[in-house]
């Protein structure tokens, strides 16, 4: 595979952080590729904006920062509006649509998830949609093993939602098979 | 949490828990701290880490500031244990006073500048090398640092390593400058079995040590040091002193005797101290950085040598001492010189002394940015 830069960004609290190291940690531990995390966020714990990047190649990375993302999730309409211009032509935008406004561009391949309400409504945690877009966003792509993610998930998420994460991720997996 | 000094594995590590891991690795068993984006993860990993050790006694302590943190890891060191603080430029011109008292005592210990946007308070999550000067010259009085600059969570583990080893080795504070972008990201990071992990630990002096008439002080070669505890009576001081710990601050000879004693105890070694990297044997011009700057030069490099400018790469791992002599060798090979540096240029001065070929310089075009490699090789087209 070669160098693949994917953004997930929303507001601190989502998770976004989270679902990028489990990204790259499941990318280098599980399917033996390079992986880089970086991350933005305000001086605010939750509620501002946050950002997390992640770079997977098989090739050793030199340059570490995202210029130009093949790959997006965006959690809030902020988030969409302030990065959308530096995706790469023809880049994957996936947004959760409980939250999102779509973007008019018809430049990117937009998909729609409703992470949040799948994560509220049909698991009762709503804290757990950064692991259904995951689910989504790695089942659509293929960049990371599946199977590599649910190893990664069970080892990283805290004991005892071992089970809920999983799950909340395996939708997003369903969601990404039908629309595919 | 593990109770092992050792984590040997593959790690997808962020670059502040790769630094303390490097650390514990290393023999660090005591820390102090206060706080500071975005340095705070060094302290959260020690803190639960370093009392958990199995079968020691490990500590942290959280201090009421940067002051008084730099004062107990001095304190701590005096009792023989590897000890650390970490910290970002802020805290760093909060403790100038006391990294003058540990170069001047003699005592090990090392600094982490995890650097953030300055000056003041600055913006704390966004990277700056603006303290790659504060590091070297902060503190008053004429004095040598040794400063390492690792660019990737892998170099956070390796460099801390090392920084414990010259701290032991050279009886000096030693600092690692991270900044809080590598400080913050996760890369894969290998950590070794304990056995292929190279530890040095200070030489104190042996049973029947006299502090009357035997040297514990400002040896060129490094005086064994005579730690509290073991009944070796030793006098401390920040003031001028002679070779048994003895104050004089009244004879400018015993002054001159302090700071050249010191001073050659670090620049007599600097062979065995500065690491450079130098990928510059076929090239026109030479990019020189350091840090996380570093992987944009490598880019950068790449790039311009398909567009047909011979480009190498020249990093000094250990900014300081300054790699003078390879600078000034390196250049008499190149055309010219390219800094670049996450800063208005602050090593720039340093190389012009050195060069003997022109040299340029190149700020990220948004400072606390990596640099834009599309830029860097405009630049260097300009430059060839």
């Amino acid at each position: 595979m070669p160098r693949t830069e994917i953004r997930i960004a929303g507001f601190g609290g989502q998770g976004v952080v989270l679902a990028g190291v489990l990204l790259g940690t499941a990318a280098i531990l599980r399917d033996d590729k390079h992986a880089i995390q970086t991350q933005s966020y305000g001086a605010a714990a939750r509620g501002g904006a946050a950002r997390s990047d992640v770079i997977i190649s098989d090739e050793k990375i030199m340059y570490p920062q995202v210029t130009a993302p093949d790959i997006m999730a965006a959690f809030t309409t902020e988030a969409l509006n302030k990065y959308k211009d530096e995706l790469k032509k023809g880049a994957t935008l996936i947004i959760d649509e409980d939250l999102v406004t779509p973007p008019e561009d018809s430049s990117f391949k937009i998909y729609r998830v409703p992470a949040t309400s799948i994560a509220s409504n049909e698991l009762g945690k709503g804290i757990v949609a950064n692991m259904v877009m995951l689910g989504f966003l790695s089942a659509l792509t293929g960049i990371v093993s599946l199977e590599a993610l649910e190893e990664t998930i069970r080892a990283n998420v805290p004991k005892g939602t071992e089970e809920l994460n999983l799950t909340a991720f395996r939708k997003g997996v369903e969601r990404a098979q039908e629309v595919k | 949490m593990k109770n092992e000094r050792v984590l040997t594995g593959r790690h997808f590590m962020q670059g502040n828990i790769a630094c303390a891991e490097g650390a514990l690795a290393a023999g660090c068993s005591f820390m102090a701290g206060y706080p500071i984006t975005p340095a705070t993860e060094i302290a959260e990993r020690l803190a639960s880490r370093l009392p958990a050790l199995r079968d020691e006694d490990g500590v942290f302590i959280q201090m009421e500031d940067e002051i008084s943190s730099l004062a107990a890891v001095i304190g701590a060191s005096w009792t023989g244990k590897k000890a650390m603080t970490a910290t970002s430029g802020p805290g760093i011109s909060l403790m100038q006073e006391h990294i003058g008292y540990a170069v001047g005592t003699e005592t090990p210990c090392v600094i982490v500048d995890v650097q953030r946007g300055g000056p003041t308070t600055g913006i704390p999550s966004v990277e700056l090398q603006g303290d790659t000067v504060q590091v070297r010259r902060g503190s008053h009085g004429e004095y040598q640092i040794i400063a390492l600059a690792p660019s990737s969570p892998q170099e956070l583990f390796d460099h801390t390593i090392l920084a414990f080893n010259y701290a032991e080795l050279y009886r000096t504070p030693v600092f690692v400058l991270s900044d809080a972008f590598i400080g913050h990201m996760r890369e894969e990071v290998v950590i070794p079995e304990p056995e292929d992990i190279e530890i040095v630990t200070r030489i104190i002096p042996e049973a029947g040590f006299n502090s009357e008439t035997d040297q514990g002080f400002l040896s060129e070669n490094v005086a064994p040091m005579p730690i509290f505890g073991r009944g070796f009576k030793s006098h401390v001081t920040s003031s001028c002193h002679t070779e048994t710990g003895k104050r004089n601050v009244t004879d400018a000879f015993a002054l001159d005797n302090f700071i050249r004693k010191l001073d050659a105890k670090i620049s007599k070694h600097r062979d065995e101290i500065i690491m450079v990297e130098d990928n510059t044997q076929d090239a026109d011009i030479a990019i020189m950085s350091y840090g996380g700057v570093y992987r944009a030069a490598c880019e950068a490099a790449g790039v311009a040598r398909k567009e047909g400018i011979r480009t190498g790469t020249f990093r000094p791992i250990t900014v300081w001492p300054f790699p003078d002599r390879e600078i000034a060798e390196m250049s008499k090979r190149v055309k010219a010189i390219l800094v670049m540096e996450n800063n208005l240029g602050q090593l720039v001065p340093y190389v012009k002394a050195e060069a003997s070929c022109p040299v340029h310089f190149i700020a990220p075009e948004i400072l606390g940015t990596l640099h834009d490699v599309g830029s860097v090789v405009s630049k260097l087209k300009e430059i060839a």
